[in-house]
């Protein structure tokens, strides 16, 4: 069902926060087209489990979803309805029972959906049909925290928020396909989340600026994820890295560049990343594997594999074919 | 291609191009005047032929960052068009830009003490008295540089060398709405409630950032500010407030 759609109807139901968790926010694909006022994109950290979470609820890719981080929330249904949760292998409930991830279920008025923590990965994303019926800021339903920006009131969730959605009844009547049916993906194609993540990365930006030697430290040495780590970016520790220039004019920061400020730590930015900013960068990860990076927790290991732009590109068309060719398995 | 426009790659969905050497610190209103008549060709482009390839442009001092769509374009073609459509940069003349683009845009400050608790020491630091430094501050025609850091968070450049004053060693938590300060040789009024090290002189009373204003923003990069000192009497007349806490 498309947004058009839905905005026809003023929806005061849906879903209301019993427990709010760690953090839990109202995410569609993200804002584009803000650069100019200073707003950073947003949107989810792991794209793929995103667009499955939305594709399990037969939504349209950008469909306004809920990212869990680390776990805790717990929903009330006030309508009946279709939801998806795909991600991080977070512990799922529908009134007590367990339930598993990256498949549909039929929820009635009165049902509690409820997350507990992760035991591998970070972040969740819960769907359900037809999106979450929320007003765009600047284009998009993303919030992004540190802007204020998105979401109810330019936060994360919060116990009390109602979060308004179509009911089964008015998805049925708008989209006439059988909605009896529910959707899952195939077992052997579901992502697994490990603690060690290759990331590759494009040379780009100030490389030139980091000696040989230096790009070969960077390149093949381990790095742990520190505990500062967010969406908007995540601080690695472990040989640090030295640049021949200390600071650039601030530049534009594209999602996955990887800052290396003056202890030599390298910090990979993500979706909440300022738009601009003055550290030197060797090169930049490709958004595959930030989605992968953005499941990490504070101790996870990644290392850095120099990839050209062709092979960035070749990689991302060819997971783009994957996705597309894959076909959801209808169920119960 | 003009000789001094570089396109690099910044990931794989995004290029920038350079209009100075890269990593040179310095700025200037020519390199800028270039980064602005580039953005205004793309965007002009972004209407029409590169509606489906370019999603984003980041304007900044001396480089524009270009996002674009991986599914219908990829960074040769998209290096190519960009190179076809700035090829003339360099020949046409600079008011083409000023002229059609960019507003002088008043902001007014109070200035003082009370809501600039820095003004002491930039002027102890220059050996100026308080007034001679917001004379300084005020005196001069400023550029919008970039717009980043916080939504609505402009740069202006350049700021007197005299009173340019290095950032806080320690940032403070909370800098007011509307705090206008200095940093190294840039100033700026913080659009909302936020962290921040730069030196604060004063106060402006104008919303930097308005989600429902139109525009949302008084200023957009390449406009130039000018700022006018105001009394407390005038700043609250304005709708300013005071009493806030520097933490």
């Amino acid at each position: 069902m498309s947004n058009a759609t839905l905005s026809n109807t003023i929806l005061t139901e849906g879903f209301s926060v019993t427990k709010a968790g760690m953090l839990s926010l109202i995410q569609d694909a993200g804002r584009f087209g803000a650069f100019n006022i200073g707003l950073t994109n947003g949107g989810p950290v792991d794209l793929l489990a995103f667009q499955w979470a939305n594709r399990l609820c037969s939504n349209t890719l950008n469909a306004t979803v809920i990212e869990i981080s680390l776990g805790g929330l717990t929903l009330t249904a006030q309508v009946d309805t279709t939801l998806a949760v795909t991600g991080a292998n977070m512990p799922l409930t529908i009134n007590g029972e367990i339930k598993a991830l990256w498949r549909s279920y039929h929820v009635k008025a009165g049902d509690v959906i409820a997350l507990g923590f992760a035991m591998q990965g970070v972040r969740c994303y819960l769907a359900v049909a037809g999106g979450f019926c929320i007003t765009p800021s600047f284009g998009s339903t993303a919030t992004v925290c540190r802007e204020g920006v998105g979401g109810l009131h330019g936060g994360k969730l919060l116990v009390g928020d109602v979060l308004a959605c179509a009911s089964n009844i008015m998805n049925n009547k708008n989209i006439n396909s059988n909605k009896k049916q529910n959707l899952l993906l195939a077992d052997k194609l579901i992502p697994t989340y490990t603690d060690e993540v290759i990331l590759h990365t494009v040379p780009s930006y100030q490389q030139q600026h980091f000696s040989s030697h230096q790009q070969r430290l960077f390149f093949s040495n381990e790095y742990t994820v520190s505990k500062k780590f967010d969406r908007m970016g995540y601080r690695l520790e472990g040989q640090a890295i030295s640049c021949d220039i200390d600071g650039i004019l601030s530049e534009g920061i594209c999602l996955g560049a990887v800052q290396i400020p003056a202890d030599g730590q390298p910090i990979v930015l993500l979706n909440d990343r300022q738009t601009i900013g003055g550290y030197p960068k060797i090169g930049a990860v490709s958004s595959i594997d930030t989605a992968k990076l953005g499941q990490l927790n504070q101790g996870g290991k990644v290392r850095f594999e120099p990839i050209s732009m062709e092979q960035a590109h070749n990689l991302f068309h060819l997971n783009l074919s994957r996705f597309n060719r894959t076909k959801l398995v209808v169920c119960d | 291609m003009s000789q001094n426009n570089h396109i690099h790659i910044a990931g794989e969905n995004a290029l920038i191009i350079y209009f100075s050497e890269q990593g040179d610190g310095q700025f200037s209103a020519n390199v800028s005047d270039k980064v602005q008549l580039a953005e205004q060709l793309i965007r002009k482009a972004m209407e029409q032929e590169l509606a489906q390839d370019i999603i984003d442009l980041v304007p900044s001092y001396a480089s524009l960052m270009v996002m674009f769509n991986m599914i219908t374009t990829d960074h040769h073609s998209l290096k190519n068009k960009l190179r076809k459509l700035l090829q003339h940069t360099e020949n046409i003349t600079k008011h083409i830009t000023t002229t059609h683009h960019a507003n002088l845009v008043e902001l007014p400050v109070f200035y003082s003490n009370e809501s600039g608790p820095d003004l002491s020491v930039i002027a102890q630091r220059a050996q100026l008295t308080v007034e001679q430094v917001i004379e300084l501050h005020h005196a001069q025609e400023y550029r919008v540089y970039a717009i980043g850091f916080a939504p609505g968070f402009a740069y202006l450049g350049e700021v007197d060398e005299r009173i340019a004053a290095p950032r806080l060693s320690t940032p403070r938590m909370k800098v007011p709405k509307g705090a206008v300060a200095i940093a190294d040789r840039q100033t700026a009024v913080y659009p909302i409630v936020s962290p921040g090290g730069w030196n604060i002189i004063g106060i402006c009373p104008v919303d930097m950032f308005d989600a429902k204003a139109n525009p949302i923003m008084p200023v957009k990069v390449g406009d130039r500010v000018k700022f006018k000192a105001i009394s407390k009497e005038e700043y609250i007349a304005l709708g300013g407030t005071l009493g806030v806490s520097y933490e």
